[in-house]
């Protein structure tokens, strides 16, 4: 017996109304989502399905407005998802489905002085923990780490919310030449009293800030973002390894105590389904070649 | 009225249902069980001895009146039987797939006493699809009252509560956090055993109720319990968002890449559409060969899957026997059918290292059934020595689910020891006007207890919000499809002449 169709229901999408590339695989996404502006806090991520046959990826959330009733992501282009979306969102086009604000909002506590550490995808999502400390009376001191000159963005915004800023880059070309490690050694030096250091970035810079922070056992926080379907709990995708504990980035996190985070195994279960991207972005970029050259011969 | 049936009369076989054969179904999505012809329908309903006595009734979560819409369907009265089981049960086409009914109603049929019990699960799927194709019924025209309500969840519990506060003339929001609705019948159940067209078309039907969806709403964060009732104007909340938060087992190799909960696998597959990756963008990877722990309906529905995808050998291992296994009867059978390889007593002691970080085997140990524990089963014991290495790439855990923590989190709630929520005889939680029920109360139970929930739930709320238990005031129009809900016949009508028949 054949049944008919029924109603599947879906949300008409959240519309984008504003867009800023900062570089050739940085950019970033303002989509009007006034209730989640209300309540969004600094630490918490969204889940993003850009179209209907997209993934459920998960991005922390680099800044909210809420008179605007806006949340901002800001997104480096890298798997077949991310790049799809760099291409394919503009202001004025919908994001299929996001859901959020999702995790446990970072703990604004009674740290006097706060090292915020950003590093590549890392930087966005600290501005809103720096802000956060800073409203709370912090003294905020913010590491920023790029590749070079030319990847640098939202200086200004961090200069506004912290007291010091120290820019690092790869080359040189900006601040000075090294690793947030770098920025983090300076700051522990010249300031004996720093309560908590805060590090968001790739596994690799945030075990290496732990373990800068290790020693003088300053309290060193990181949030982290493993692979997610959901991301309410449900699928248990996102485990990792915190001190003798399993436990899931998306409702028992995000924010975890770095010096007890397993990165090895963080970064070892963020390769899991590496194949699969990989062959998702080749299929992509041969039909994008495609499309292009039907665009050329049109022309 | 017909003559009495006897156990001799009656035909003596249990009318076979029509089956996709296996060793073509093993490899493809399509709905393993065919369902019921009339004429299928019709001899299997002759088998009902319509015995006074009805155990079938009280083994019944919602206890539908099975023996009278069995008769219903002897007299060619379908839209009769319809009426009969939508007085208690909303989602017939859903249940009459999914419902465990060899441990209730049919467990305890008079008929197998002697012969094999009546096929009352598939006689309610027959009616249920019916209902759908033919789309029967009466649009409703339901009072307004003015109560908003809202439903934290939309699986089962939280639909079944939703049509039943609609009909009692609520304005009724449900919240999603999923881009669909549908909950554990869209991500869990898969497409082989239930069709995702049999969810939306049940769904359709609470749309037209004027229920509304709100899908991407992850409640608690996005907005709190306490503000649902104190800042956005619901007169009550029923929360019913499943379970959730799979459970490993702790041994050595666990967060090894190629380890999965089952929930994982089957939310890629049956929401995100992993089987037509990359087409869709959602991926699941598995290995050539593939065990899964546990031997619930969910793991059922994990192998059965995995065989879908292509896997080559499809492993079940459990600590206990067949007998203790506690999915269905009938998924353990297509299972075997299809070629799935079951391990009883055997229990995973590691998961080993392929050296990079993949999953090579397993290392399990032999167990022996030794005294009963607390639930009554024997409990399994290691035996001494018995260790040995079994080769997968994939290993799944579908060892059941612990409560999900955001509820917890971000109310005040009040939890059980075990996470869950706390709830009194009515389903009332320690919030007034907040009601829950389904998994989050009970821990992992099956479809149908979670609508019977859903249902004593909303029993509960309209007693709170003062307003007559009796269901609706309707104005019933018969005008085409489009207004049973869950196979609900909105008009009064049909109840009423029933209730004549009964005086």
């Amino acid at each position: 017996m054949s049944l008919p169709e029924g109603a599947v229901v879906t949300h008409p999408g959240y519309e984008i109304v504003a867009r800023q590339d900062f570089s050739d695989t940085t950019y970033l996404l303002e989509f009007q989502h006034p209730m989640m502006a209300r309540a969004a806090k600094a630490g918490q991520f969204v889940i993003v399905m850009a179209n209907e046959a997209g993934e459920r990826i998960p991005l922390t959330i680099a800044d909210f407005d809420r008179a605007r009733g806006t949340i901002t992501l800001v997104i480096q282009a890298v798997g077949k998802t991310t790049r799809e979306m760099q291409q394919e969102c503009r202001v004025g086009s919908r994001l299929h489905a996001v859901v959020g604000p999702m995790g446990i909002p970072t703990h604004i506590g009674t740290s006097k002085k706060v090292v915020c550490v950003g590093g590549g995808l890392g930087v966005a999502p600290i501005y809103p923990q720096a802000r956060a400390h800073k409203q709370n009376g912090a003294y905020v001191i913010g590491i920023l780490g790029f590749r070079n000159k030319a990847l640098m963005f939202w200086e200004d915004k961090f200069r506004a919310c912290c007291d010091e800023l120290i820019i690092c880059t790869d080359d040189g070309s900006a601040g000075i030449k090294g690793l947030v490690t770098a920025g983090i050694s300076q700051s522990l030096e010249k300031h004996a009293d720093i309560d908590e250091v805060v590090a968001i970035g790739p596994p690799v810079m945030m075990k290496g800030c732990a373990a800068a922070t290790r020693e003088r056992g300053v309290k060193t926080m990181v949030s982290l973002n493993p692979v997610m379907v959901d991301g309410t709990g449900m699928c248990g995708g996102c485990r990792v390894k915190v001190g003798d504990k399993v436990l899931f980035a998306c409702v028992d996190g995000p924010d975890f105590d770095g010096h007890q985070v397993d990165f090895d195994d963080l970064m070892h279960r963020l390769k899991r389904y590496v194949p699969s991207e990989k062959q998702a972005l080749e299929r992509w970029q041969e039909s994008c070649r495609i499309r292009g050259d039907a665009a050329m011969t049109q022309v | 009225m017909a003559k009495k049936k006897t156990i001799r009369t009656i035909p003596q076989e249990r009318t076979p249902m029509r089956e996709e054969p296996a060793e073509e179904r093993r490899r493809n999505f399509s709905e393993v069980a065919c369902g019921y012809t009339l004429e299928q329908a019709q001899r299997e309903a002759e088998r009902c001895l319509l015995c006074p006595d009805q155990p079938c009734v009280r083994g019944c979560p919602v206890s539908i009146d099975i023996p009278n819409f069995i008769a219903k369907i002897t007299e060619k009265n379908y839209h009769g039987a319809y009426d009969v089981i939508t007085d208690t049960n909303l989602l017939a086409a859903v249940c009459g797939r999914v419902c465990p009914q060899e441990t209730q109603c049919e467990g305890v049929c008079t008929v197998g006493d002697s012969l094999e019990p009546v096929a009352i699960g598939r006689l309610e799927r027959f009616i249920g699809d019916l209902a759908i194709a033919e789309g029967w019924t009466n649009i409703p025209y339901i009072e307004p009252n003015g109560l908003r309500i809202a439903i934290v969840g939309s699986g089962p519990a939280g639909m079944a509560c939703a049509a039943d506060m609609a009909k009692a003339g609520c304005d009724v929001t449900v919240y999603e956090a999923f881009h669909e609705a549908g909950g554990v019948l869209k991500y869990g159940i898969p497409e082989f055993r239930l069709p995702n067209t049999v969810v939306d078309a049940e769904i359709g039907k609470l749309i037209k109720l004027g229920i509304k969806f709100e899908c991407n709403t992850l409640v608690g964060r996005l907005f709190t319990i306490e503000q649902m009732i104190a800042e956005m104007g619901y007169d009550a909340v029923f929360v019913g968002v499943g379970a959730g938060y799979p459970s490993f087992m702790g041994i050595p190799g666990e967060s090894l890449n190629g380890v999965l909960s089952a929930n994982e696998l089957l939310t890629r597959c049956n929401l995100m559409h992993a089987s037509d990756f990359p087409k869709h963008d959602t991926p699941v990877q598995l290995g050539r060969r593939i065990a899964v722990i546990g031997a619930g309906n969910t793991a059922m529905d994990a192998m059965r899957i995995s065989m879908r995808l292509g896997a080559e050998q499809v492993h079940c291992i459990y600590r206990r026997t067949k007998a203790e296994a506690p999915a269905r009867a009938e998924e353990i059978h297509h299972a075997e059918q299809e070629g799935i390889e079951f391990h009883w007593l055997t229990s995973p002691v590691e998961l080993l290292d392929d050296g990079n970080r993949g999953v090579r085997g397993m290392r399990c140990i032999r167990m022996e059934l030794g005294e009963p524990d607390d639930s009554g089963r024997r409990r399994p014991v290691s035996v001494k020595g018995s260790e040995f290495e079994f080769e997968c790439e994939t290993v799944v855990y579908a060892i059941g689910t612990n409560a999900n923590p955001i509820l917890g989190q971000t109310s005040k709630l009040k939890l059980n020891k075990r996470g869950y929520i706390d709830v009194d005889d009515n389903l009332a939680t320690s919030i007034m006007g907040v009601f829950a029920g389904g998994d989050i109360v009970t821990g992992a139970a099956t479809v149908i207890e979670a609508m019977g929930a859903g249902r004593k739930a909303a029993r509960s709320m309209k007693r709170y919000l003062g307003l007559r238990d009796t269901d609706v005031v309707y104005r019933p129009e018969r005008i085409g499809s489009d207004s049973t809900l869950f196979g609900i016949d909105l008009g009064e009508r049909n109840h009423a002449r029933l209730h004549e028949v009964r005086i």
